[in-house]
């Protein structure tokens, strides 16, 4: 299982999915208006390294995280 | 060097510190950034979140590029509450010259607007709001929409 992290702003417990690949990730919250607001802008992270296509597999010990927009300083 | 902070940083002592640590590693230039939060808008406060793996990743690649052209970064923030006319960041960078000094806290600085995973609220009323008409998306962002 795959564990996601909501970071920031989408306030939301880390959950497990069973998913093997990251374009999966995309009906996972289809049911969840609130998570799909945010995907809208949120950049994703496999294993802290951020992402820029979704070809990606995903294993059951690796860590994803969704990155709403940011404002340091 | 990357140093983070619970609620207002002891701007002082930060600079304090670093100017001692440095200043006789021959670096002719030593510029500095310090935010201070503005009272507007009605609000008390910021409050920011940190992602730590991210940020010290983003900043070691930074730290790397100011190591090419011979230069050193030094960056603090706060996680938690900063209230008005405190302090939440810091950036300075040490050069040997200092025009490499001068354009790269410019440089820095901005990109870390734009990338650094920091997310900002304000504080209104005791709430927590989140900043989101400042904030910026990250690269990928929408890939899963």
């Amino acid at each position: 299982m795959a564990r996601i992290e909501f970071l920031g702003p989408i306030n939301k417990e880390p959950v497990e999915i069973d998913i093997t690949h990251l374009t999966e990730l995309k009906t996972c919250f289809k049911d969840d208006p609130e998570v799909r607001e945010w995907l809208k802008n949120s950049a994703i992270a496999v294993n802290d390294q951020l992402v820029s296509n979704l070809n990606l597999s995903v294993g059951k010990n690796d860590k994803i995280s969704l990155l709403p927009p940011v404002c340091g300083g | 060097m990357l140093e983070l902070y619970k609620d207002a940083l002891p701007v002082e002592e930060i600079l304090t510190k670093w100017y001692q640590i440095h200043k006789d590693q021959n670096y002719g230039a030593f510029i500095n950034f310090v935010g201070i939060v503005r009272d507007e808008n009605g609000i008390d406060g910021l409050s920011f979140d940190i992602y730590e793996p991210l940020l010290t990743s983003w900043f070691q690649a930074w730290q790397e590029e100011a190591k090419k052209r011979g230069a050193l970064l030094l960056m603090a923030h706060s996680r938690g509450n900063v209230y008005v006319h405190e302090s939440s960041y810091i950036a300075a960078v040490l050069s040997p010259k200092r025009r490499v000094a001068l354009e790269m806290i410019d440089e820095f600085v901005e990109d870390f607007k734009a990338k650094a995973p920091i997310w900002k609220y304000d504080i209104i009323d005791g709430e927590r709001v989140y900043a989101d008409d400042r904030s910026t998306p990250l690269p990928g962002s929408g890939l899963l929409a």
